[in-house]
């Protein structure tokens, strides 16, 4: 098979999903890239987990209570999903529909609000949109359950439009004004949770979105020049018309699939990077009247993401999750997954309870010297478990390379099988001198081939360890 | 590296999961404790007496009964309890409670913390690595800055980078190789260069704190705890001179939250907390090396004054608590009441002074900076 074809299906099962292994790669390969683009579009043609069989070896992951069981549960998901744009989507947007623990105190809510990305989050935008304003989680964080007729509390209403939909600006102009902001917070009043909180004097309960008539303010509200006794659902539909909709939603694709952006406050100031592309996203908007995956399918096809390889840092989920699929480890229910769950929290990354409703700062953002201390021990012990079936599964690949292995030939296998990985020269030659300290490898007799792992394992471990490694 | 002059350093201890300030400070005269307190009450004969350093008049207020190692710290005046601490319509989630804490942000959610805010003061230009260290996995937001680089060592034995790689010299080769693959590049991109120049920087800390544990000799014995191993790798890190300023640990994750069976385990709690501060500050006396340290341990909120059969629930005002050869022990703040009017939200006690003006102190008597962009506006609490 072309080395390019493998490798840019490499690309893809990383971007649009966690990674996969080489036997994925390649059969995936095999099968055709806008086969497999398809393939990964429409999940709900292909088998998901099998949820009755995970429930009844893992009672405890079906609507969990506990935070911690639902970040656990979440890994599990995009660890085995096989519809992993599913779960990548759902990251995705819960990394731009912030909302978090800290302030929800309720597992069960982040878990729902979770599982909601992951089946509506490659629909149609309107309705994630309506989904979003009635999630009781959404409503309680962003203070809407305290905005009353006659008193407005903006918080939702001004998020709903800066972070959730049109953003602040683009082409240096502003998108809205601040009485655009009112008006669209006075629409949402009456939009409520049921019980109230905090749960004084029986405790919590769980919440239901409820629409309040009595407390909705009825008059009239100019929102983006239009007047009319408007609804949450009326200003949901007009936001969803704006061309500044199209552009944000298309820029933050582009920044969480093909490269790193500027920080989104900069947007109104900084154009995209590819304007071409982010044009052609947002006519895909509007031709399929707000779909998500219409989109997807013109970025994935886009040669400006076909050309993006290893151009992103990994955000720690990403790194915790293509590094487990890499290797193989955690394909079934087994112990320690609550202490993997946790890792992505030591890199800077409290899946379901992101610091502030900006989100997660992205990018080279992600590292400092503890994040990455962290990165980098974690991807090289996995990758040093030769007993692992990833792991496993490499070393025989380069063992079936032939007889005698020069070592430039064994630093060459080893970036190439953990997804073909591109190195800086520095990089390499360091890699390739490592490997040279010990000379070339044979694995006839039983101590050849114990060194033979043993080196392996080392060289990987080295290969993780690298600058390069951090990107995905 | 060794720092000739003693700068002040501050540690903090995190009680994490919300500690029981009622049945930690206990004001064993009053009535209502009692009947607040059927089933946990501490019988008032296992109360150990709080005496006026000074004067040797009682309090009024007692040490839980576990809590016998403390109270010569107390008795020695170097003891600064602070009663009723806590902040304006206090949160009841762990999280966002210990993010207040942790950012001094009540009312907005705020990313940057207060301790992260004070090393960029101490530390302008990030010439040392290691002014700030925190012992525990993943970073609190309590010393969370942007270009502030902090180490985060879940264990000071092993702490390091490739700790994976069997053998010394394996390892040992292993890190010079990536010693020279995070050497600076030119030309291959921003993103690239900044994980390099931090891989070093990273490299150098551990490099730095590896030698911690081997300089480091005493006759006390820490408990094999998780607090017991933090406080014993606080010290060796301050006693190895890395002009270290800000140490911090959590004690194990919500420990504290004790919803249930609450006797037994607020009993475990205190005894592994007292006496590994009391080994902490003997270990350091021996060294003479406490003299330049205060030690503050506090929880995100106390608990409901009236127990729920086995356990309390989350609550609001607390008790917090300052050590060092500089505090002026005794009391701060005033004992909230405990009458039912008196009580906020459903049975929680209302805080009479606000955790900042504790940190004021710290920030501008300890570590000698402007308190208020950090803080924010707060009357100092004369403890230093």
């Amino acid at each position: 098979m072309a080395n390019n074809d493998i490798a840019l299906m490499t690309h893809l099962l990383r971007r649009a999903g966690f990674g996969a292994s080489r036997a994925e790669v390649e059969s995936r390969a095999a099968q055709g890239y806008e086969s497999t683009v398809e393939e990964l579009l429409n999940p709900n043609d292909h088998p998901g987990i099998e949820e009755d069989l995970l429930f009844r070896y893992q009672p405890a992951y079906n609507e969990p209570a506990a935070i911690e069981t639902n970040v656990q549960q979440w890994m599990y998901y995009m660890i085995n999903n096989p519809r992993q744009l599913q779960e990548k989507v759902a990251l995705f947007w819960h990394m731009i529909f912030c909302a978090g623990h800290s302030k929800i105190d309720s597992g069960q809510e982040m878990g729902l609000m979770i599982k909601m990305f992951r089946e509506n989050g490659m629909g149609n935008f309107r309705d994630l949109l309506m989904l979003l304003s009635t999630s009781p989680g959404m409503i309680y964080y962003l203070d809407n359950s305290e905005s009353h007729k006659t008193a407005v509390n903006e918080n939702y209403g001004r998020e709903l439009l800066e972070l959730f939909s049109m953003g602040v600006g683009k082409d240096e102009e502003f998108n809205y004004s601040e009485d655009d902001v009112k008006a669209c917070a006075r629409a949402f009043t009456g939009w409520n949770i049921a019980p109230s909180y905090p749960p004084f004097p029986y405790g919590r309960s769980a919440w239901e979105f409820r629409f309040d008539p009595a407390d909705h303010d009825e008059s009239d509200k100019t929102f983006l020049g239009q007047t009319g006794n408007w609804n949450g659902e009326d200003i949901l539909d007009m936001v969803c018309g704006q061309p500044a909709t199209a552009r944000f939603v298309a820029r933050h694709l582009y920044n969480y699939f093909v490269a790193d952006e500027v920080p989104v406050p900069s947007w109104r100031q900084t154009p995209p990077k590819d304007p071409e592309l982010i044009e052609a996203l947002e006519a895909a908007y509007f031709e399929s009247n707000y779909d998500i995956t219409a989109m997807l399918r013109v970025l994935f096809n886009s040669e400006s993401f076909k050309n993006a390889r290893y151009t992103k840092v990994k955000n720690p989920a990403e790194m915790v999750v293509s590094t487990l699929r890499l290797v193989g480890d955690h394909q079934d229910i087994k112990p320690g997954l609550f202490e993997i769950s946790q890792e992505p929290k030591y890199m800077g990354m409290d899946l379901m309870n992101p610091p502030t409703v900006e989100g997660w700062h992205t990018g080279h953002e992600w590292i400092d010297s503890g994040t990455l201390v962290e990165r980098i021990n974690f991807a090289s012990d996995y990758l040093g478990q030769t007993n692992l079936p990833g792991v496993k599964g490499i070393v025989d690949r380069l063992m079936s390379e032939g007889e005698t292995i020069s070592p430039k030939q064994f630093v060459d296998g080893c970036l190439d099988l953990v997804g073909q990985l591109q190195v800086t020269d520095e990089t390499y030659g360091e890699l390739v001198s490592h490997a040279e300290r010990e000379g070339d490898l044979t694995h006839k007799s039983d101590t050849e081939q114990q060194d033979f792992v043993r080196r392996s394992g080392e060289m990987l471990q080295m290969i993780a360890a690298t600058s390069e490694y951090q990107f995905g | 590296m060794v720092s000739n002059k003693k700068d002040n350093v501050l540690a903090v201890l995190s009680l994490s999961g919300g500690n029981d300030g009622l049945n930690t400070v206990i004001p064993f005269n009053n009535g209502l404790y009692r009947d607040f307190r059927p089933n946990l009450g501490i019988p008032e004969e296992q109360i150990i007496p709080l005496k006026d350093p000074a004067t040797g008049k009682e309090t009024g207020y007692g040490f839980h009964p576990s809590m016998g190692p403390l109270i010569r710290f107390w008795e020695e005046g170097k003891m600064a309890i602070f009663l009723g601490i806590g902040y304006p319509n206090p949160s009841y989630s762990h999280f966002r409670s210990m993010d207040i804490w942790h950012t001094c942000e009540p009312d907005k959610i705020g990313n940057e913390g207060w301790l992260g805010q004070a090393i960029k003061e101490l530390d302008p230009s990030a010439e040392n690595v290691l002014t700030g260290v925190n012992f525990g996995r993943g970073l609190p937001r309590a010393l969370a800055k942007e270009g502030v680089p902090v180490a985060s060592v879940g264990d000071l034995e092993t702490y390091g980078l490739l700790t994976g790689i069997q053998g010394e010299d394996q390892r040992t080769e292993a890190l010079d190789v990536f010693g020279r693959m995070y050497s600076p590049t030119i030309g291959s991109g921003y993103a690239l260069d900044y994980i390099r120049r931090t891989g070093t920087d990273a490299l150098k800390g551990a490099d730095i704190l590896a030698t911690a544990p081997g300089m480091y000799s005493s006759n006390v014995e820490y408990s094999a705890t998780a607090v017991g191993q933090y406080m014993k790798n606080i010290a060796q890190t301050h006693l190895a001179g890395f002009g270290t300023r800000v140490l911090y640990t959590t004690s194990p994750y919500n420990g504290f939250d004790t919803h249930a069976s609450q006797a037994q385990a607020h009993s475990g709690l205190w005894t592994d907390v007292s006496a590994n501060v009391e080994t902490f500050i003997d270990d350091l006396r021996g060294h003479d090396a406490m003299d330049n340290v205060t030690l503050l341990m506090f929880s995100e909120f106390g608990r409901r004054v009236g127990d729920n059969g086995s356990g309390t629930d989350h609550g609001a005002a607390s008790v917090a608590f300052a050590i060092g050869e500089h505090v002026k022990g005794g009391f701060y703040g005033d004992y909230p009441s405990l009458d039912q009017d008196k009580l906020i939200e459903g049975g929680n006690l209302e805080h009479n002074m606000d955790f900042r003006e504790v940190y004021s102190t710290i920030l501008e008597d300890w570590l000698h900076i402007d308190p208020v962009p950090i803080a924010g506006n707060f009357t100092k609490v004369n403890f230093l």
